[in-house]
This record gives structure tokens, sequence and C-alpha cells, in this order.
């Protein structure tokens, strides 16, 4: 395999730098004056987002490169449908052709080290890349050293499937392999997670599952924390209206120990035996952002400049999503991250342009559980800046949840998704 | 040369911006606040199947929604919600956003 040499390379986005720009860009009658180069490192709901934004904003004077090791965007939000089997990978699957078409130059690569005193990110396909400014959205990591008995081999068959792909199938798989009158144990991490609902969610959707085909089965959830972190009092009474008798809750029950042999599960009470685990390690900000040393110290997370995205740690490196230090009740959520890549896109155009970013940003949650295949839930909060404790904080009143459950929303939930992978794809 | 340059721009447009803002002069303000909208309502508001589209709606009709939204005068699933999240100020910025943009 031979690796691409920097003439090819630049020959290859040289090409692309020239193709058009969508209409919404409007067609510039001169070419903007270029002003500098970003490199962002993810292309997940932060990531994606940014680099659009920072091409349609900046009218193309940026030139932007996306990183993203996957060849096409799989989605986390939506993943828990394919488990309960309304919706297949397909559905929720999307490719990154239209950022191309922003003049985004996105390459299907992994950044092994970013060299923060010379601005310069490591690949492993390509040669070092150097930047002008650096965004970083690597989601989250895993941390299986937390769990006993949680290793390599062990997580051939106790999967997490917290990142939507091949485990989301390997899962479904498992479920489906699973005998009438089977358990599948849920274990929740201690919050911060990525996507505090999405346990809940998911219970509900294999509920769903085995109501249909393997209706004497059951769902045990072990919560580490002390009871259902987000929504919980829809996500109780859909337990309990939909699903009576197969869920089975149980909070301040943190999973110590796995035995992937015996397919058991370990709290500091009860040692419990599944058919089908389905245990979430503890999160981090992902790895690039540990090797880079931009944790807060004496976290898992990387503190951020709310007004800028920045790191607090790295001048001119800006972190986005799940791997941040979350403002208060700020939810590690794709459309989190979403906002967190437009935050960054207009701030950056404007430091880049020797201007202050935006004193005053406001950007909003909104977050949607599906309990059936056609039944929603929601949360949502909008969140400003607030100069005297310099973060971003809900504006009050403006956060609440759904008065109930209904198909209503099913449709909006549903709709939220295409629109925000349109959003963030292009 | 061009460092000390960049960083005096950077410090006299701190210093300036929060005033400029307050006088409603900051030329992104709708921009950047209607991004929050494109979730769920499309990229400047040019949605797609399934959730009304904001772009070349009538501003004043915009405006209308929000403030009926936020009083509790339109029946709302999540809009009821969010809207109290914005100033009459903010609202305004963003419908005439919306309102200048191109319907799909």
């Amino acid at each position: 395999m031979s690796r691409l040499t920097r003439r090819d390379f630049l020959k290859v986005s040289g090409a692309a730098a020239t193709s058009l720009l969508p209409g919404c860009m409007a067609q510039p009658v001169t070419p903007p004056k270029p002003i500098g180069r970003v490199i962002v490192i993810g292309g997940g709901f932060g990531g994606a987002t940014a680099a659009k934004y920072l091409r349609m904003w900046s009218g193309g004077a940026i030139e932007v490169f996306l990183i993203e090791r996957n060849a096409e965007f799989i989605s986390c939000p939506t993943s828990n449908l394919v488990l309960g089997g309304s919706r297949t990978m397909g559905d929720i699957t999307r490719g990154y052709a239209g950022l191309r078409d922003y003049g985004v130059h996105v390459l299907r690569d992994e950044a092994t080290a970013i060299n923060v005193g010379k601005k310069i990110v490591s690949l492993k396909r390509i040669e070092n890349l150097p930047y002008d400014r650096l965004i970083v959205s690597p989601a989250v990591d895993f941390m299986h050293e937390q769990i006993e008995g949680y290793n390599p081999e062990a997580q051939k068959t106790i999967l997490h499937a917290w990142k939507a792909g091949p485990e989301t199938v390997a899962l479904r798989r498992q479920l489906e392999a699973m005998r009438d009158g089977g358990v599948y144990i849920l274990s929740v991490p201690r919050a911060p997670y990525r996507c505090p609902p999405g346990p809940y969610e998911r219970a509900c959707q294999v509920a769903f599952y085995f109501k249909q085909a393997k209706p004497r089965s059951k769902v045990i959830i072990l919560d580490a924390n002390e009871d259902v972190v987000s929504k919980s009092a829809l996500f109780k009474a859909a337990w309990n209206d939909l699903y009576k008798g197969m869920i089975e809750y149980r909070g301040n029950s943190e999973v110590k120990a796995v035995n992937a042999r015996a397919k058991t599960v370990k709290t500091d009470f009860d040692t419990l035996r599944g058919d089908v685990l389905n245990v979430l390690p503890p999160m981090r900000a992902g790895d690039i952002a540990r090797t880079a040393g931009l944790l807060t110290p004496n976290t898992r997370w990387c503190g951020v400049d709310w007004l800028s995205m920045e790191s607090t740690v790295h001048k001119g490196i800006h972190v986005l999503g799940d791997a941040t230090l979350s403002a208060p009740a700020m939810p590690k959520s794709g459309h989190m991250a979403n906002n967190h890549g437009k935050l960054a896109a207009a701030a950056i155009i404007e430091i880049m342009n020797g201007r202050a970013p935006n004193p005053q940003p406001v950007i909003a949650n909104t977050c949607y559980s599906f309990v059936s295949d056609r039944e929603v839930i929601h949360v949502a909060s909008v969140h400003r800046y607030d100069p005297a404790q310099k973060t971003l904080t809900v504006v009050p009143g403006a956060s609440g949840v759904s008065s109930g459950r209904s198909e209503i929303e099913g449709g909006y939930g549903w709709a939220w998704a295409q629109n925000i992978w349109a959003d963030m794809l292009g | 040369m061009i460092r000390t340059l960049f960083a005096a721009a950077f410090v006299s447009g701190a210093a300036l911006a929060p005033s400029a803002l307050a006088q409603g002069t900051d030329p992104n303000l709708g921009r950047n606040l209607a991004a929050a909208c494109a979730n769920c309502h499309g990229t400047n508001g040019v949605s797609q199947q399934g959730m009304p589209n904001l772009s070349g709606q009538q501003r004043t009709y915009l405006v209308q929604q929000m403030q009926d939204f936020r009083a509790g005068k339109r029946p709302a699933t999540i809009m009821h919600q969010i809207a109290k999240g914005y100033t009459d100020e903010q609202i305004d910025a963003l419908a005439a956003y919306f309102s200048a943009q191109k319907a799909r």
C-alpha cells in the first residue's frame, strides 16, 4: 500500500478546492481571500457541523480539512431503533459527499498525534498536516479497565454498542439469538456519560422487541446512579404502561465486575446471570484528546472557554461535543455537539479575522427518545452565556420535558434526525 | 509584526463588542442565533420533511408565533419551552434572518 506523497495530496485537495460551492453560499464573484487552514478531527455531530459551517460562513475563505476514520456517518441517536427492530442500519447511515460540495476536504484517516507547539497533526495514512487552528471532536472512549474482567476477550461477547456501528448489529444479533424467557442485562455507568436518556430508551426498545418476538423475556437495568438520570417519570410510565412486568429497574447498582464465560455481572449486592449482557463502561474524552494533553487536570474531560470552545489548556485548539467538561445541566448529546460546532465555527472566523468572538452565544438542546416504534418523549433546554459565571447556563424557564409520550412527537423525533443529519452533512 | 497587529485588533475588538451588540449592530446576531434552530428546522431554516420550514416566512408572522409560544397562546409540544429562552430582541433578529432566507 503506497502512501500518498504530499505533492499528490495537494493535487487532490487543489482540485477539490475549486469545486463549486452550493447555492446557499452564493457564488462569489472573486474567490475569497484565504485566511488560513482549520483541521477538524472527528466527523461526528460536532466536527462535521463545524467543518460545514466554517466553509459556509467564511464564504470559502477558510480551508477546512475533516479527518474521519470511518467511511460513512452512522448516527448514535436513533440507533436504539435498530435494536428494537423498527429501523435498519441503512436508515441511520449517511455519507460525507455533501461536505465535499461545501469545499471541505474530507480525508478518511486517523489522527495519531497533535504537535501543539508546531501546529501539526500526524495522520496514519498521509503525511503530517499543518494547521492554523485545530478542532478536536473526538467523542468518548471507554474505561473498560474500571470493571473487573471486562478485558479484550470479554469485550468480544459483552458489548456496549454505545457507538453506533458494528456493535449495534452484533447486539441486535445477540438479542435475536436469545431464547424466549431469557434475561437481558443493561448496565448504566455513573453520570456524566454520553447521551443521558440513551440507556433508558434502549431498555424500551429491547422490551419492544421482546414483547413481539419473545414475550417471556426480561430486561434488567442496573444503574450506577441513584435514579433514572433523564426523563425519569416519562420513562417509568412507559415501562409500566407498555412493557408491564418486563423491565426491572435497580438504582444504586454499579456493575463492578463481569464474567464473560459465566455470563454474570457483579454489583456490591448481587451477582446476576443474564443471557445477553450489555455493559456500558464509564466514559472519558476520546483518546486523541488525552494524548494531546487536552484533559482538564483531575478530570476525564476537556475544559473549554464557552465563548469559543477553545481549550483551557492549549490555545488555538477547540474541543467539541461529548469530550468537553460539560457546562451546568448541559447533556452530552449529538444535538449539543452540533451547536458546539456552530459556536466554534463562528468564533474561529471572528478570531481569524482579528475580531473577538460573539460575547452572547445562545444554544439549545433537544433530545427525543423513542419509547416504542412510534411514541416519543423529549427533553429540551436553551443555554446562554453568563458572563458572571463564564459558562453557558440554562435560561430560567426555558427547559422541560414532554407532557406525555405521543406519536406526534414520534414524527418530530424522526424528522429531527433527518434535519440534523442534513444540517451537519450538507 | 502580523502577530502584533492581530493581537491589537483582537483586544480592541473585545473591548468594543459588547457595546456594539447592545446597539444591535452585530451583523451576525441573527445568523448565530438562527444556527441553533437549524438542528430541527434545517440549515438556514430550509427544513427536511416533517418539520416546519422557517426560511422565507414573513418576519411579523415568525415574531408572532414565537411570542405566542412563549406566552402559551399557541399549543406546542416543545416550542413553548424553547421560545422562553429568547428575548424580544433576539426573536426579532431570528425572524429577520429567516425571513431573508430563500425557501427551497
